[in-house]
């Protein structure tokens, strides 16, 4: 499992691999965000969670299309799911989720604080933003890997993808952007929605691989 | 350990492309299928691994023990393609897969070394002619133990003098005790291997 872990970040950090286009996505959003929303600094800061979140989410989905695609054009999927007797499908499906999030959406956290800045954001405001990212991308790829591999025999699955899973994701957003807001603006409570966003992420954790092993086994052809 | 399909049937896309295929192969026995194309050669070996449901009868492993109790865990399927990563060196894939698949037999060096490709291990997969990567696949089926070996058109690409040499590799296999299953259009230098002939009337 360490081995299928270590070949997919190495995948995604080689030549073609797309752990930086997340990234320049993200970076092209935020960018943009303070020249259509005009330079009402009041504005941006209030508004800058939420959009930080938006863009994190929408580069989430970027990627998700090649998370089984890419194991399937070249014939790697039969022989992982083949493998199903050694480790558990839903195990495998679970580390390529967290090889995809590790190698894909991480950078995606960790430009976040930078990009916080020109949104004006209070340095508070940039730390929980960041802290629910992290904690609520996972969800964000679990989720992902069900849809990714329902649309795997589809050659442009990545937008139908995107709708698939998008609605699904509705959850994540709304707890991780009140979390943020609740640490800047009193009385909005930072913790409640934080745990909650943390327990969707443990959840989707079993749910989302499950889902994905499932329609994987099925989805050979 | 022996393999046995009774009156199996396969379909693709709702269509019935065989039915009522039967075969037993023993321990150190190989079957070739062959059959024009479109006649569900590989229909059947993704049958037979279980990648695609059994449309009628059955097939089954008998005496695998408790390493490999049902196909899937028995078997090495080599398809089309060849589940190797372009960007990863030829050494960082087999490694992966030697890793992954457990029961680890001939080291990486080694295996490349039994299929002629000694000394590559470091380029990257994408790099290798398709003569070469189809052996560096080859080379995948000895990097882990398994006693089943479903091949599908496994000497596509080859030149002759891997062919043979593949052969040697496929007589060996057979001889502890494996069992193979290819499909394929070319003769394949297995002495004594049964034949199975698909899409013929009746």
């Amino acid at each position: 499992m360490l081995a299928l872990f270590l070949r997919d970040i190495r995948l995604s950090i080689r030549a073609g691999g797309g752990a930086l286009t997340g990234v320049i996505f993200f970076l092209a959003v935020i960018a943009t965000i303070p020249f259509g929303v005009g330079p009402d600094l009041n504005l941006l800061a209030r508004i800058g969670p939420a959009i930080l979140w938006i863009a994190a989410l929408l580069a989430c989905l970027l990627g998700l299309d090649r998370l089984f695609q890419a194991d399937r054009e070249d014939d790697s999927l039969d022989l992982l799911v083949l493998g199903h007797d050694r480790h558990m499908l839903a195990l495998t499906v679970l580390v390529k989720c967290l090889a995809h999030w590790a190698g894909s959406v991480l950078p995606l956290v960790v430009a976040a604080p930078l990009l916080g800045l020109f949104m004006n954001m209070e340095p508070i405001g940039i730390g929980a933003t960041t802290l629910t990212l992290l904690v609520g991308t996972p969800a964000i790829t679990f989720i992902g890997a069900a849809g990714a591999a329902v649309a795997v025999a589809l050659p442009r699955g990545g937008l139908l993808i995107s709708v698939l899973v998008l609605p699904l994701t509705i959850p994540v957003l709304i707890f991780g952007v009140s979390a943020s807001y609740g640490a800047v603006t009193e009385p909005d409570p930072f913790l409640q929605p934080f745990l909650i966003l943390a327990a969707l992420t443990l959840f989707l954790a079993v749910l989302g691989p499950v889902a994905a092993a499932l329609a994987l086994r099925h989805g050979t052809d | 350990m022996r393999l046995i399909a009774e009156n199996l049937g396969g379909e693709r896309g709702g269509a019935t492309v065989f039915s009522g295929i039967g075969f037993v192969v023993e321990k150190g026995e190989a079957l070739v299928v062959t059959g024009p194309n479109g006649a569900g050669k590989s229909t059947l070996l993704r049958v037979i691994a279980g990648l695609l449901p059994v449309a009628g009868g059955r097939v089954r492993i008998e005496g695998g023990g408790e390493d490999f109790p049902s196909i899937a865990s028995a078997c090495h399927y080599l398809g089309h393609q060849n589940a190797m990563k372009t960007v990863l060196s030829v050494a960082e894939n087999l490694r992966f897969w030697r890793d992954f698949c457990g029961a680890p037999l001939l080291s990486v060096e080694e295996a490349l070394e039994t299929v002629g490709l000694g000394g590559i291990g470091h380029l990257p997969f994408g790099y290798l002619s398709t003569g070469q990567r189809r052996r560096a696949s080859i080379a995948k089926l000895l990097v882990s133990r398994r006693p089943l070996w479903l091949l599908d058109e496994p000497t596509a690409g080859l030149d002759k003098a891997s062919e043979a040499r593949f052969g040697g590799v496929m007589t060996d296999h057979c001889r502890k005790g494996g069992i193979i299953l290819a499909a394929t259009h070319l003769p394949l230098g297995l002495d004594g291997a049964k034949a199975l002939v698909m899409g013929m009337a009746g």
